[in-house]
């Protein structure tokens, strides 16, 4: 028998309040350590997926479980409270308030002493040392996104889900970005990404998904996807 | 029950309502609540239009109330001639000189070049400009108001009619459309400013404006006689004291039974209600032919999505502008014709909480949208306006007739009971909004 | 050079001071605003009635005082009675949140809905404040009226013009100075504080970040009490009180507010005194101070008073329009939306 994985999606159904169905049957799955990656053309449901595993969509046929507890009607807040982390792709940071203050809000629920995970922070993003003390919203486009992330951590969660994380930056400060994502998945924790950039996601990947309209096309390893010509000729452009 | 019948009966409810106030009080204060209930109708169609069809959240109605007014006694009183001839052409030209100085610095702020050349020009501009038109304008203002203060020392109106201007009361009617046009043009200085802006700003805007209409009644003498008021306005309809004199009206008095003194004031007021219904029955019919036309659902449509609107090459802002316009007006109206009913400007009378807030919570309780629940909430809240404070009166008697005659807290809630109304006003619009929020006659 | 001397303590004792305690009047209300702006997210019409309501309770509570004979000496008995102010504007806005703001933040009602509401919250407030105290003035000021008065500055001093500075006027300074200071700690210091920041900021990720938004609007609305009652005890002992007149200051308030950038603090306080200086100084008859600074022959005939004290609203309006047309999110970045 199968293992079933820590946190799974599985055959969701559903869309956005009373809407059409967006989803069908789409099942998304991730193990602690490890990076899944959901990828797929523009209008696929890439982040609906991804939205529906947080809670944040009307699912009327298939389950979400997390650690074999199925949290199916539990509301976004609650999932937090149960060690997911969502980091959105915009207004993902508190503009206003400097970087030290939004890694405290995401903290926000700690009772225990937090400083140990800022330090964690920001030794994977040294850069944020240097500017603990200034508004994130005055941080270039890639210090937003680890800024993002590293609220998103602040809660030591067990799955840390990225919608886009990459969108918008340019290509090195893409690559350095996934670099510190696999060095986050080293600590054991489970990763689930949308990514637009299907090739360099899918190359870190542990999982990949590919989606189309709603239902899942491919499921594989990063590293199958790849070099599955199929995909390539329709995804990642031959 | 269908809508239309359900309808019917509520403006029934309200007519027997009005009429029991003949009954059991007075018809003197029923047709007082009639007559202010007609103007009340009127506003709140004002309102309505820029509320119900456009969502332009106007909060500085009594301004545009208050310049009807002032419009009304611009028009119907007499010229005072000795203060034309003191300063009037001083306080003209002075008026022109301001209106320049906007002017140029308008034109120096549009045409000129960003930089500092622009910014200094604007504000000499604008501190010169200032000071010419307080030099100029200022020793005709006091030359005006020197002219026998206690009755004049204003200017006056454009009633040419002499010594006899007071039978030259169709110049009260006039004076109305006029009332509406001076609202407009204030109106469409406003909305070129400040219709862009989100709508609370709009709301603090319009709530500024009408302050400062207000501060310019009470303090340019010289224009309305400030707080000094103008009394003895001309009036369109009869005065009672004529009717009491004339034998035939005492004869056909008597004839029904009634004494002549009572039926003298009554016929004046029907003699209002008839000239207010017929303005209310065009304004209702005007809105109405607007809300069906293709005009009044493409402010509908702005109303419902904006972005979309915008998108589809409808000029958003110049709509609101109109529409801010004529909503604008048609208070302007309203207001000229309450001056009228009351032959006196006070400008101290005009309070946001009664003509501003008020005229919202009968658009509310009515029905945002239709002109017709507008209609009824003029009715109904003027109605409710008047009568809250003796039914509290009466109801507080009720509740402390336990207590001893001087006792400290009977004492005090007896003499609170004026304050009732504020409250009562409130309580409905927060109960309307929440239980009710499409009002009494919901849009269709 | 004494002239000099004279015309700036002119200046000082007919401007500046009136104009500082002003301005914390209105900068202690305008935070109010704002802070409900910026997390309850919309313009509140009833917050001059608030004021009133705050100010209210403290002349009962001072009156109260007086009547057992309990008094602070030199200073107004009111400071001891602004707690018990505070206390019922707080229970008062808590419940009124409880009853009617707290339903159209779950149907997540458009703003504007909401600024109609807070105008019937405003006819009840106001109908409140008249019914149990009435619409007419009252006086609640005890205590040593001057902290300077002008006769004693002339005997000081030896200057033709004297500078009165009135306790009330110091009250109003130092409390407001007190107050903005504990406010900002909270803000920037505290978890609640930094919560309320981050929730203004952004709501969507404020819940993800696991905010609890009826804490943080429990919190706002007590704040916004204790702003409320202390500016309107403020104002009320330092001017005068009368219902009506709280129902005025909504306008400059709300332009300091709009002035400073809705939803910053640090803004509003800014816009207060933005607006209380300039609606001072420009209906201020200069000629009192020119007429030391100018030789002789110079000396104004008129009062050089640029606009009539009744004006004082077109002031602060006129500051607001230039500013809305020409920095619309204020002179410190405020909310947009």
């Amino acid at each position: 028998m199968m293992v079933e994985p820590f946190l799974i999606g599985e055959n969701m159904t559903g869309g956005y309040g009373t809407g059409a169905d967006i989803l069908h049957n789409c099942t998304i799955a991730v193990n602690p350590g490890e990076i899944a990656v959901i990828v797929g053309p523009n209008g696929a449901g890439k982040s609906t997926a991804m939205k529906a595993v947080f809670g944040m969509l009307n699912i009327h046929k298939g389950a979400v479980r997390l650690g074999g507890e199925d949290i199916t009607s539990m509301s976004p807040q609650d999932r937090v409270a149960k060690g997911m982390a969502f980091v959105p792709q915009t207004s993902n940071i508190f503009t206003s308030l400097t970087v030290e203050e939004n890694l405290e809000m995401g903290a926000f629920l700690r009772r225990d002493d937090i400083q140990v995970t800022m330090d964690q922070i920001f030794d994977l993003f040294p850069i944020l040392r240097d500017k603990r003390k200034q508004a994130a919203g005055e941080l270039s486009g890639g210090q937003r996104q680890q800024v993002a992330v590293g609220r998103a951590l602040m809660t030591q969660p067990k799955v840390l889900m990225l919608d886009e994380p990459t969108a918008g930056v340019s290509p090195i400060v893409m690559d350095e970005l996934f670099d510190r994502i696999i060095e986050v998945a080293r600590t054991g924790i489970s990763i689930l990404m949308v990514e637009q950039n299907a090739r360099q996601a899918l190359a870190i990947a542990d999982k990949g998904y590919v989606l189309v309209q709603g239902s899942n096309r491919f499921t594989d390893t990063g590293a199958a996807l790849l070099s599955n010509p199929d995909v390539r000729k329709s995804f990642l452009g031959g | 029950m269908s809508t239309a019948v359900k309808n019917v009966s509520m403006f029934f409810i309200v007519a027997c309502l009005i009429a029991g106030t003949g009954f059991i009080q007075s018809w003197n204060t029923a047709l007082f609540i009639l007559n202010m209930g007609l103007i009340s109708a009127i506003m709140a169609l004002g309102v309505n239009l820029q509320w119900g069809f456009a969502g332009l959240f106007n909060v500085g109605i009594m301004g545009f109330v208050a310049l009807g007014g002032l419009a009304s006694v611009l028009i119907s009183m007499p010229p005072t001639g000795d203060a034309w001839a003191a300063g009037g052409l001083h306080v003209m030209l002075g008026l022109v000189l301001g209106a320049a100085t906007v002017t140029a610095a308008i034109i120096a702020q549009t045409r000129l070049k960003s930089g500092r050349t622009k910014t200094v020009s604007t504000i000499a501009i604008l501190i010169g400009g200032f000071f010419l038109f307080r030099y100029v304008f200022d020793g005709g203002v006091n030359a005006i108001e020197a002219v026998d203060p206690a009755s004049t020392g204003y200017l006056g109106g454009l009633n040419f009619g002499g010594k006899n201007y007071k039978d030259w009361g169709f110049m009260t009617v006039i004076s109305w459309p006029v009332g509406g046009v001076l609202a407009a043009s204030v109106a469409w200085l406003i909305g070129k400013t400040a219709l862009g802006l989100r709508s609370d700003y709009l709301a603090i805007a319009t709530l500024g404006i009408s302050e400062i209409i207000i501060a310019i009644m009470k303090n340019e003498d010289w224009l309305a006689r400030g707080v000094k008021n103008v009394i003895g306005l001309p009036r369109p309809v009869p005065y009672e004291i004529d009717l009491q004199e004339s034998a035939s009206f005492v004869e056909r008095a008597a004839s029904i039974g009634v004494d002549p003194i009572t039926a003298s004031s009554i016929v004046v007021k029907l003699g209002y209600a008839g000239l207010f219904s017929v303005v209310l029955v065009i304004v209702l019919l005007l809105a109405q032919l607007a809300l069906a036309s293709p005009w009044g659902r493409m402010m509908r449509a702005i109303r419902d999505n904006e972005v979309a609107a915008e998108a589809m090459g409808k000029n958003v802002t110049a709509r609101h502008l109109q529409i801010f316009i004529l909503g604008s007006a048609i208070c302007g109206v309203a207001g000229a014709m309450m001056t009228t009913l009351d032959s006196q400007l006070t400008p101290a009378s005009y309070q946001p909480l009664r003509f501003t807030f008020l005229i919202w919570v009968m658009v509310i309780v009515g029905g945002s949208g239709n002109n017709f629940g507008s209609v009824l909430g003029g009715f109904l809240i003027f109605f409710l306006w008047v009568q809250v404070e003796p039914i509290g009166a009466f109801l507080m008697q009720a509740i402390t007739s336990g207590m001893a005659e001087d006792n400290g807290l009977r004492v005090h809630l007896l003499e609170s009971v004026a304050h009732m109304r504020l409250l009562t006003m409130g309580l409905i619009l927060i109960l309307v909004l929440r239980f009710a929020p499409k009002g009494l006659i919901p849009e269709k | 050079m004494t002239d000099i001397l004279t015309a700036i303590v002119v200046l000082a004792n007919y401007v500046f001071i009136p104009a500082i305690a002003y301005g914390s009047q209105l900068a202690l209300g305008a935070l109010g605003v704002t802070l409900i702006y910026g997390i309850l997210r919309f313009s509140n019409f009833a917050h001059g009635d608030t004021m009133a309501f705050g100010a209210m309770v403290t002349i009962l509570v001072t009156w109260l005082f007086q009547s057992w004979g309990i008094s602070l000496g030199p200073l107004p008995t009111a400071l001891l009675a602004i707690p018990f102010g505070i206390a019922a504007t707080a229970l008062l806005l808590l419940a009124t949140d409880r009853l009617v703001y707290r339903f159209y933040r779950q149907q997540k009602a458009a703003p504007v809905i909401l600024v109609i509401v807070s105008m019937g919250v405003m006819f009840v407030m106001n109908g409140l404040v008249r019914f149990i105290i009435g619409p007419n003035d009252q006086r609640f000021a005890d205590g040593e009226r001057f902290i300077i008065s002008a006769k004693d500055f002339k005997i000081m001093t030896g200057l033709k013009e004297g500078l009165a500075f009135k306790t009330t006027q110091g009250i109003t300074i130092v409390t407001a100075v007190i107050v903005v200071i504990v406010l900002f700690w909270f803000l920037n210091r505290t978890r609640t504080g930094k919560s309320m920041r981050a929730f203004s900021d952004n709501e969507d990720l404020a819940l993800l970040s696991g905010i609890n938004p009826d804490r943080v609007v429990m919190v706002t609305w007590i704040i916004v009490a204790a702003l409320a009652a202390t500016a309107g005890a403020l104002y009320g002992l330092d001017k005068s009180f009368k219902p009506f007149i709280y129902l005025q200051l909504l306008l400059p308030i709300f332009a300091a507010a709009v002035v400073g950038g809705l939803g910053n603090p640090v803004g509003a306080i800014a816009g207060g005194f933005v607006i209380a200086f300039s609606e001072v100084l420009i209906t201020y008859p200069l000629k009192k101070v020119l007429k030391y600074l100018l030789p002789e022959h110079l000396e104004p005939s008129t009062l050089v008073q640029l606009l009539s004290t009744d004006y004082k609203f077109a002031v602060s309006f006129s500051i607001l329009i230039i500013v809305l047309l020409f920095r619309p999110t204020g002179l410190f970045r405020g909310k947009s939306v």
